[in-house]
């Protein structure tokens, strides 16, 4: 799409010497009651060595597009209408079901947030982990059995030896996500897509498994796609983040940058909603109404309904993903007026 | 597992007794003199009838007759019919032939049906589902009889691929269509279940990350997902021996196997009580049993439920 121009994308589908990109994705879900417009030209990349957060609400097709790198979307209903997602600069929508395949688990592995209904619940946490260096590798039950003990170790869990053969409803939510994080690990993959991983733990657990990850993806110097929800999870963990709203990117910058002045109204609400200490006792602020419609999304700016800076120009033209220098983008058509204003 | 085991089994006991008491009391109080008509138009000799009243505690209550029943079955005494036969010796000869047309039976079910279901459940909507579909409400709906005449007369008379009925020798290629005819309704409702079942856990968390492991679809699907789908199935599979082998009387009658369903169904007629009784409380512990091992694999199947 002409209006897709972020960092990283030049549009041509020319290899560009990226780990993994995602270029103009656009991906729709038809249902019985008409056409989703879930994915509409996000363009995001993610190098070796780097973490991307990609932030968005419920719906805003964070999750989707994840699913659509990994090639596990469901379809029917979800269906890709656009774009490229490359690898190596190898366009990944192009190949076999075989290759790509072989690119899962070794390439591009994936976290999932409900480690309870993500692992199978008939099969001992070790086989799951084992399953893995056996078909994959073709290594014998007792060397995978080894592989898979030493897979548990490294994301600290207590007696390993003894936790092979718990089933995952024996595991407490951490030490399952954590099971999840080794099982994801076990291929020694290139790209992590970590899909909000500590949504269903604790608030102290959430902390211990964020900085597990941060530490293998620095460990690994792999490329890390952690999609959240949670400004307040990736603060920390995070390199750059990409805001989606509706299926799109409407801001991408780094994460000091972001957190510092960000570029999109939408952002803007987002940092304004983290309830702060010194605010206590007030109502909380929040973005008003309610995520679009992505069967009917608004024309223009997709977030005009709830702006609080919405002009007329917003409801007639969608803002494009425009460079402000400094590798951050963003989709507003009064960007460079939220950048400058003190 | 042990102490788990050990109570099922003791629970076994008092649904033993409650089932055979009252299948012996309802057999036994079929009104009516139990010697009319057995010794042809003269009647029973006296001292017959009284040897035979003595065998059965006739003169007693019904809790005498079923206590001294019992003892003599703990003692592997079957009793004797009113001919004088060994009633063991009839359910030796007819119990074999019932399990093997039974086992025959479960097979196809459990080959036919679970095979039609897998597929169906992946591939819904398409031209299989709907002929599994339509197919299987056909059989339900058909009753065994008309099934079992029907395939009888096309393939063993009128094409001649078979023989219309089995041999002394039962052997397994004969067995082949009267087991899918009592099979086949139980068979129509497996191959249900396992396609509902597929298809619920297809779209499962676990499967989709059993995906994204990279597995190969036929690892993802054959472990990943059978395993899970297996448990309602199963239970289906387990509970239905007991029922098959109760329910072949239709199926022997036609196929000419003798079995117990005939075994019974002649007892009933010439109200042969004792060999009625000792058939169906055989029948009432292949149940007991098989409820049991189908329990135990439910563990065995999914970690989740824990005996304790």
């Amino acid at each position: 799409m002409s209006e897709q121009s972020a960092p990283g994308a030049d549009g041509s589908g020319r290899p560009s010497g990226r780990l993994l990109e995602v270029d103009g994705l656009r991906v729709e879900f038809r249902t019985r009651d008409g056409v989703a417009k879930v994915i509409n030209g996000v363009t995001y990349h993610v190098d070796a060595g780097e973490t991307l957060a990609v932030l968005g609400e419920s719906g805003s097709g964070k999750s989707v597009t994840a699913q659509t790198i990994m090639g596990i979307l469901d379809t029917p209903p979800g269906f890709v209408t656009g774009g490229q997602v490359r690898f190596h600069g190898k366009d990944m929508l192009k190949m076999s079901a075989e290759q790509r395949r072989r690119i899962r688990g070794e390439g591009i592995a994936m976290i999932f947030q409900d480690s309870l209904s993500a692992l199978n619940p008939v099969f001992t946490v070790g086989f799951q982990i084992a399953e893995q260096f056996r078909i994959r590798r073709g290594l014998s039950r007792s060397d995978a059995k080894k592989r898979a003990i030493e897979m548990l170790d490294q994301v600290k869990i207590p007696n390993a030896k003894g936790r092979y053969s718990n089933y995952p409803h024996q595991f407490s939510g951490g030490m399952r996500q954590r099971a999840m994080i080794a099982m994801s690990l076990a291929l020694d993959p290139e790209v992590l897509i970590a899909d909000e991983p500590t949504t269903a733990l604790d608030v102290t657990v959430q902390a211990q498994i964020m900085d597990l990850l941060g530490e293998l993806q620095r460990e690994r110097q792999m490329g890390m796609i952690l999609i959240t929800h949670d400004l307040g999870v990736v603060a920390d963990v995070a390199d750059r983040i990409a805001v989606m709203y509706a299926g799109r990117i409407v801001e991408e910058a780094d994460v000091y940058d972001l957190y510092a002045k960000p570029a999109h109204p939408y952002t803007l609400g987002l940092l304004n909603s983290i309830p702060r200490m010194d605010e206590k006792g007030q109502e909380l602020r929040t973005i008003k109404g309610l995520p679009p419609n992505l069967m009917n999304i608004p024309p223009g700016c997709a977030f005009n309904p709830r702006c609080p800076m919405a002009q007329p120009v917003c409801r007639e033209k969608v803002p494009p993903l425009l460079q402000l220098g400094r590798g951050r983008a963003s989709a507003c058509h009064f960007a460079e007026e939220l950048v400058n204003r003190d | 597992m042990g102490r788990y085991l050990l109570r099922r089994l003791l629970q076994l006991v008092p649904v033993f007794i409650g089932t055979t008491f009252l299948i012996y009391w309802l057999v036994w109080s079929v009104p009516g003199d139990p010697f009319a008509g057995k010794c042809g138009d003269r009647g029973c000799p006296p001292n017959y009838r009284a040897m035979m009243t003595e065998k059965y505690h006739l003169d007693d209550s019904i809790w005498v007759q079923y206590a001294s029943y019992m003892k003599n079955l703990f003692q592997g005494d079957f009793g004797i019919t009113f001919g004088g036969r060994e009633i063991s010796d009839i359910i030796a000869t007819s119990y074999p032939n019932t399990l093997k047309l039974a086992v025959v039976a479960l097979a196809i079910e459990a080959i036919i049906g679970l095979g039609a279901g897998v597929l169906t459940g992946l591939r819904r909507n398409g031209f299989l589902d709907n002929l599994v579909l339509i197919s299987t409400l056909f059989l339900i709906a058909l009753p065994v009889f008309v099934i079992g005449f029907v395939l009888q007369w096309l393939l063993g008379v009128k094409w001649g691929i078979v023989n219309p009925t089995v041999s002394n020798e039962m052997r397994f290629s004969e067995l082949i269509v009267p087991g899918f005819v009592l099979g086949s309704a139980s068979m129509a409702y497996i191959a249900r279940v396992a396609r509902t079942s597929i298809a619920e856990n297809r779209r499962a968390d676990y499967v989709r990350t059993a995906i994204a492991k990279g597995l190969p679809m036929r690892r993802v699907v054959g472990v990943h997902l059978l395993r899970n789908s297996l448990i309602p199935v199963v239970t289906l599979l387990g509970t239905d021996l007991g029922a098959l082998m109760g329910g072949a009387i239709v199926t022997e009658g036609i196929f000419g196997i003798n079995g117990i369903g005939r075994q019974v169904l002649r007892a009933i007629v010439t109200k042969e009580s004792a060999t009625v009784v000792g058939i169906v409380v055989v029948l009432v512990l292949v149940y007991l049993v098989m409820n049991l091992l189908v329990d135990l694999l439910y563990a065995a199947l999914d970690p989740r439920i824990r005996y304790e």
